[in-house]
């Protein structure tokens, strides 16, 4: 093979995980500093990385697993970079600067990257480990979902943000029956006002979900298997499968065992450095400044700054500001910043409940520090760049709500 | 003659669903001003348009007119008599009943109190006909002469003014005058807003013929910026400058020294006051607040041109020395001669379509009837005429002293017929006041509810109302014309006429058997003849035999027609002929000029009142126009720059006007339009239509002593400025009553009300307010905190029931009522009622496919048409995929779909039957 000799000169670096995170720094590395490392990428799931921001839409029938491969091996291959697939790192001896592999090999590093990504909560209540119940993660997951098609099945998604919205269309679109559980008052509230859920709900609900609010699941119940869930407060769903959307958590077992410094996640500095020498971490898994993220684009750019600095490059990683998209089709959220404000904060909203319009910017001293979207999400990666630059938007307020004046024909 | 029913007009239909009733037209007159404007109306009164053959106007409307159309609609009106009920609201009772009440009514209070203890106020939009019932009943059967008119309002002092100089009340020119003259003088004239048909008639002529225009007013008004000249003269300083003319005259030898020596009297009696007055152009300038060499050039162009019209209106009349105004003006044509003769007169431009009828009648408390006095002779020759056993004897009450004799509860029974006295007298808030201590007090009227009927009136006579009564109205140049009925009697509704008649027959009276209004019209015209012989300068004897056919054929007629040869005259008093005795007309000998009324430190300024142009009197017609409604939709007080700075007053903000009598919130209006010190407010505004501007609550109730014609125009007034923490305004389609402290307008719109608002109401009170209006679960809104605004529409189906808008600002409500009228609005429509302005079509792109940057599959799909052939080059186009990349794959997706998609196409346009085929609706697009 091409290079071999070139293989051993050169500095190793592995890294832990190969979901999105992982393949957008290899390949953000490998463009820039193509050749400089001897890159070896260990995954857990026995494929190449996918885009796990579509699932909901391999859930949904829209699309297939295949069509959600980042990469295809072709790629990976051209870049020299070696792929383990279906292979778990368990541990890391970071002063030896040496991984140990699930089937007892071992493998040494100069460097090492932890994108391990994080995992999907269930609540810790009874029946929780009965058959039928699952969560939504990954492709597996889906895959095991898909199975419910077409049965009269009854779904019970717990939880109601991003996750479970996606989770509850994409089986509603399969005809599955399906319910939605949420523990709070509104869906999303995370991420939107009282208003803004309220439309999402009834938009939600026209694509045949039902929503059942405040609702705290007690336990699972079923003899063998799931039969029906009962809430704190006494109402009773009877469901086929149970679906835990209720959040993830940072996986950092590695890093914990390795006693590397570990908040909720593995704590790194702005430069993606863990406490321990030649140890990185990037993604879901990491936790920076306090703040570990769970949405895509911050673990991209995180890729992206290492991927820099370890090309030689000054980088840095400030934080991100985040937005949310809800893609489930035909029903439009974007949230992003501070959505609610505060007293001193001044509020624009704009709301049509009947076509499942919300529009919402939230302003402070002149600088947009917040805004929901529901419907018609128009301009709203212009809102997204205001929020990041702290622009002042007094001149721009109409435009920003709806969108600019119209350039009349001469 | 003129051909009753013209040919069945070829009238578009297309934007009224309603078929005619009949495919004729009517002719008829306009119901606004004293011009008296032919119009034809179409049989469902939807096409109202100018009368090509009428004289006064030869089919041209002014906006008034041309919207009279969309003002037949039966809202509000009162369809059948209703009584007060204990509980204070009014019940319906049949016309037995009503009538019962009034005659037993009346009589009753004749009986115990005296005839003078009965009062009858009139209108100047009655029919003559009308006009003529209601002053016999009075004046020869009840007995009293307590029957005054609005015209008390608008045009006594040039009745008294006439009656004075002439000996009698006769205009002598005519319209064509303002045609053939080469100077017009305007005073007090806001015709080109108040007369706009004559004005540009005006216009005309200045414009063909070179005439000059003259523009004498205290506020430079729209007339004002059209003339060649304009003297923004002083208020009250009118006779000065016309004294001031008068002694110019004889100074440069411009009298008519024949006319003078042959046709008049008085002479030196007048120019030695007028000399002591103003003795020269400087003494004139002194007392007018005009520049020398302004004045100079009116009074060379006044006596170098014998075809001088001087036309006059409610600047000249309505002043506490009105009749002297009025008399200092025909002095100066008295002098030069310039009387009734082509192009050359004095001319009074009359305010309301009938005033003219009502004088010829005698409908006036200091007139009998059809142009005699109370003179024993005139009482004995009327009463003998009339077969009457109760004749008045001397002169009623004239409006105010008519009301002030109610407040003192001498009078005690008042019956007020289609005329809003509550709301337009001066200190009307007293006048409203008095009308509650009335034992009887009925109200004839096309409404329900106006701020007379809700002064407490007693009883409710439904009357008809333009387009349904029939009868005749005389104009400005003593035309007489027929106001024809084209629409059926709504309701119960009857003629004023015949309802005065049924009462006087309920009383007992004899003569009152009228069958139609021809019947009223021919004693009308008889009794104008009756004994006559030349003496009455009122003589319509000619047209006393008109058959039922004939009378209703009537062509328009200028009077004196004294017999049935004579078709009328255009002009009297070229040579002679007046009706004083001796037949000599008469110069005046005038008083000082001043104002009744003297500003103070706590009212430094002068109110002014007066009309706008796309509004009659107090709305009940032409406020139900929403074009109308669009010009100046909302009451406001104009001020100067500088007494608006004194007084922290701002344009566009509001004000609070208070005068001694009352106080109104209005819309500032800065502008230099009016002089410094002086405001202006419109009349037309009642609680009907406003929350808080009765501009007649601030007029003081000083008259004239010759004319008992208030000064309307020099109230002592200040002004203070008033802010709300939030204006804007409501467009629903039913009523909404706004609670106590709001500010508001009511402003018709198509199909529905239009509210202009302000107020300190908190965010939860505007909220109720308009859910209450909303009437409908679907609705939406916009509240920016950044601006205070509030905003939003509710709808049913596809149709917006309610759209608001509040902030600190100023509202623009055009795009509004644009959408508004719509019955239908689309999802970008609904949505721009937010914005205030049509925006850009709503993301119809497709399901989502970036969510980053929101762009839709339909976007793509756009993209790849245009070239786009892999998911970098639709990054690039459109940035989708171009963030996080995640939904690059569907964009590859869309890629291979919309080529498969382009090649079959291809191969399609090779194939045309395969096309036929094959082409599914999907818009690939050519």
């Amino acid at each position: 093979m091409t290079g071999l000799q070139d293989c051993k000169s050169r500095e190793k670096l592995v890294v832990v995980g190969a979901g999105m995170a992982a393949t957008r720094f290899v390949e953000e590395l490998t463009k820039r500093a193509p050749g400089r490392y001897d890159i070896l990428v260990i995954g857990e799931e026995p494929r190449l990385a996918y885009n796990r921001v579509l699932l909901s839409s391999v859930l949904a029938g829209e699309l297939s697993v295949d069509d959600i491969e980042l990469k295809p091996a072709q790629w990976w291959r051209v870049a020299g970079v070696e792929v383990l697939s279906g292979r778990k790192v368990i541990k890391i001896n970071a002063a030896a600067r040496r991984l140990l592999l699930d089937n007892g090999e071992s493998v040494d590093y100069s460097k090492v990257v932890l994108a391990t990504g994080s995992r999907a909560a269930r609540l810790p209540i009874e029946g929780a480990d009965l058959p039928g119940v699952h969560t939504f993660r990954d492709v597996q997951d889906v895959e095991a979902l898909s199975r419910l098609e077409g049965k009269g099945a009854r779904a019970l998604v717990i939880g109601g943000g991003l996750l479970g919205l996606e989770a509850a269309y994409g089986l509603a679109r399969r005809g599955v029956d399906v319910t939605l559980a949420h523990v709070m008052d509104r869906l999303m509230e995370r991420q939107l006002d009282a208003a803004g859920a309220d439309i999402l709900r009834r938009l939600v609900e026209e694509k045949g979900v039902r929503v059942l609010l405040n609702a705290n699941t007690a336990r699972i119940c079923g003899s063998g298997r799931v039969e029906n869930v009962e809430f704190a407060d006494g109402r009773t769903v009877p469901a086929d499968a149970v679906i835990f959307a209720i959040g993830i958590r940072p996986n950092a077992d590695l890093a914990r065992q390795a006693a590397l410094d570990v908040g909720r996640g593995v704590i790194v500095d702005d430069g993606l450095k863990t406490s321990a020498p030649g140890v990185f971490a990037i993604g879901e898994c990491a936790e920076h400044r306090g703040v570990c993220y769970g949405l895509v684009e911050p673990a991209y750019e995180q890729g992206r700054v290492l991927a820099m600095r370890l090309a030689g490059q000054d980088a840095s990683y400030g934080g991100s500001v985040v937005s949310t998209n809800l893609k489930v089709s035909g029903v439009r959220v974007f949230s992003a910043g501070d959505y609610l404000g505060d007293a001193d904060a001044r509020r624009i909203v704009c709301k049509d409940p009947r076509m499942g319009i919300y529009r919402k910017l939230v302003v402070r001293d002149d600088r947009l520090v917040g805004a929901i979207l529901i419907g018609d999400t128009n301009g709203a990666a212009d809102l997204l760049d205001l929020i990041r630059t702290g622009a002042n938007i007094s001149s721009m307020r109409d435009e920003l709500m709806f969108g600019p004046p119209m350039q009349e024909a001469a | 003659m003129l051909d009753e029913v013209l040919a069945p007009a070829p009238l578009e239909n297309s934007h009224n669903s309603i078929a005619p009733v009949q495919a004729t037209t009517t002719r008829s007159t306009c119901p606004y001003c004293g011009v008296g404007c032919g119009v034809l109306a179409s049989a469902n009164g939807a096409d109202v348009i100018g009368d090509p053959a009428h004289p006064a106007n030869f089919g041209r409307l002014c906006s008034k007119g041309s919207a009279l159309g969309e003002t037949l609609g039966l809202e509000g009106r009162l369809l059948h008599p209703m009584r007060r009920q204990s509980d204070g609201a009014f019940a319906r009772v049949s016309w037995d009943a009503a009538l019962d009440q009034a005659a037993d009514g009346f009589r009753r209070i004749v009986d115990e109190h005296g005839p003078d203890a009965v009062a009858v106020y009139l209108s100047g939009q009655l029919l003559t006909e009308d006009y003529y019932v209601a002053n016999k009943l009075m004046k020869g059967f009840i007995g009293s002469a307590n029957v005054d008119t609005n015209s008390r309002l608008c045009m006594a002092s040039t009745v008294a003014g006439h009656k004075r100089a002439f000996g009698a009340d006769v205009v002598p020119g005519c319209y064509e005058d303002l045609d053939e003259a080469d100077l017009i003088v305007l005073v007090g004239s806001n015709a080109a807003w108040c007369h706009p048909v004559l004005f540009q008639r005006i216009m005309r002529n200045k414009e063909e013929r070179g005439a000059k225009l003259v523009v004498i007013d205290t506020r430079r008004t729209p007339t004002a910026e059209s003339a060649d000249l304009f003297l923004q003269i002083a208020p009250g300083a009118d006779q000065a400058l016309f004294c001031g003319l008068f002694v110019h005259l004889t100074k440069v030898g411009a009298f008519d020294d024949d006319f003078v020596r042959r046709h008049t009297a008085g002479l030196e009696g007048a120019l030695k006051v007028a000399r002591t007055l103003a003795p020269s152009i400087e003494a004139t300038a002194a007392s007018t607040g005009l520049r020398e060499v302004d004045i100079a050039s009116f009074f060379a162009w006044f006596a170098q041109t014998p075809r001088t019209v001087t036309c006059f209106s409610q600047g000249v009349n309505q002043s506490a020395q009105g009749t002297d105004k009025v008399n200092a003006i025909i002095n100066c044509h008295l002098a030069t001669g310039r009387v009734g003769k082509s192009g050359a007169s004095p001319f009074s431009l009359t305010g309301q379509p009938n005033a003219m009828g009502g004088r010829e009648v005698g409908g006036l408390a200091n007139s009998l009837a059809a142009h005699m006095g109370f003179e024993p002779a005139n009482i004995d020759r009327v009463g003998r005429f009339w077969n009457a056993p109760r004749m008045a004897t001397r002169d009623g009450l004239k409006a105010v002293q008519m009301f002030d004799a109610i407040a003192r509860g001498d009078i005690k029974a008042l019956w007020v017929v289609g005329t809003n006295p509550a709301a337009s007298l001066p200190n009307a808030n007293a006048a409203r006041a008095a009308l509650s201590k009335l034992e009887l007090f009925i109200v004839s009227d096309n409404v329900t509810s106006n701020d007379t009927i809700n002064s407490g009136a007693h009883l409710l006579l439904p009357a008809q109302a333009w387009g349904e009564k029939s009868g005749t109205v005389t104009n400005s140049e003593r035309r007489i014309s027929r106001q024809r009925a084209f629409l059926p009697p709504p309701g119960e509704t009857r003629a004023d006429w015949a309802i005065f008649a049924d009462v006087a027959r309920r009383m007992g009276f004899a003569g009152f058997d009228y069958g139609a209004a021809a019947d009223v019209f021919r004693e009308h015209a008889a009794l104008s003849a009756f004994e006559n012989n030349g003496t009455r300068g009122f003589d319509i004897g000619g047209l006393a035999r008109l058959s039922d056919a004939e009378y209703d054929a009537l062509a328009p007629t200028q009077w004196p027609v004294p017999d049935d040869k004579n078709k009328g005259r255009a002009r009297l008093f070229a040579d002679g002929g007046f009706f004083c005795r001796g037949g000599r007309a008469k110069f005046i000998a005038l008083a000082t000029p001043t104002l009744a009324t003297e500003l103070t430190r706590d009212f430094p300024l002068r109110l002014n009142t007066g009309r706008i142009r796309d509004q009659w009197h107090t709305m009940t017609r032409s406020g139900m126009s929403p074009r109308l409604a669009r010009h100046l939709p909302e009451p406001f007080v104009e001020i100067n720059p500088s007494d608006a700075k004194d007084l922290g007053v701002e344009d566009g903000g509001f004000a609070r006007v208070a005068t001694p009598y009352g106080s109104c919130v209005l819309r500032a209006v800065v502008t230099d339009r009016q002089p410094a010190g002086h405001i202006f407010a419109p009349i037309h505004w009642t609680d009907e239509t406003a929350a808080d501007a009765r501009i007649g609550a601030l007029v003081a109730p000083c008259v004239d002593p010759f004319s008992g014609q208030p000064e309307s125009k020099a109230t002592p007034a200040i002004v203070t400025p008033m802010r709300f923490a939030r204006q804007g305004f409501l467009l629903s389609r039913s009523p909404i009553t706004l609670p106590q402290g709001v500010w508001w307008a009511r402003v018709a719109v198509a199909n529905g009300y239009g509210y202009r608002v302000a107020g300190d109401l908190a965010d939860d009170e505007w909220t109720e307010i308009i859910h209450a209006a909303a009437a409908s679960e679907d609705v939406i809104h916009l509240i920016d905190e950044t601006k205070s605004l509030f905003s939003g529409a509710a709808f049913l189906e596809d149709r917006a029931t309610l759209i608001w808008a509040l902030s600190p600002l100023a509202q623009s409500w055009d795009f509004a009522l644009e959408l508004f009228a719509r019955d239908r609005l689309d999802q970008s429509e609904r949505l721009s009622l937010l914005s205030g302005r049509s925006g850009r079509q709503l993301a119809d792109d497709g399901p989502l496919v970036c969510s980053c940057f929101s762009v839709g599959q339909k976007q793509i799909e756009a993209a790849i048409h245009q070239g786009c052939r892999s998911a970098l080059d639709v990054g690039k186009a459109t940035r989708a995929g171009s963030n996080c990349g995640s939904c690059q794959p569907e964009i590859q997706r869309l890629i291979k779909i919309s080529l498969a998609a382009e090649s079959a196409m291809d191969s399609a346009r090779e194939n045309p039957t395969s096309m036929k085929e094959g082409a599914s609706d999907e818009t690939v697009g050519f």
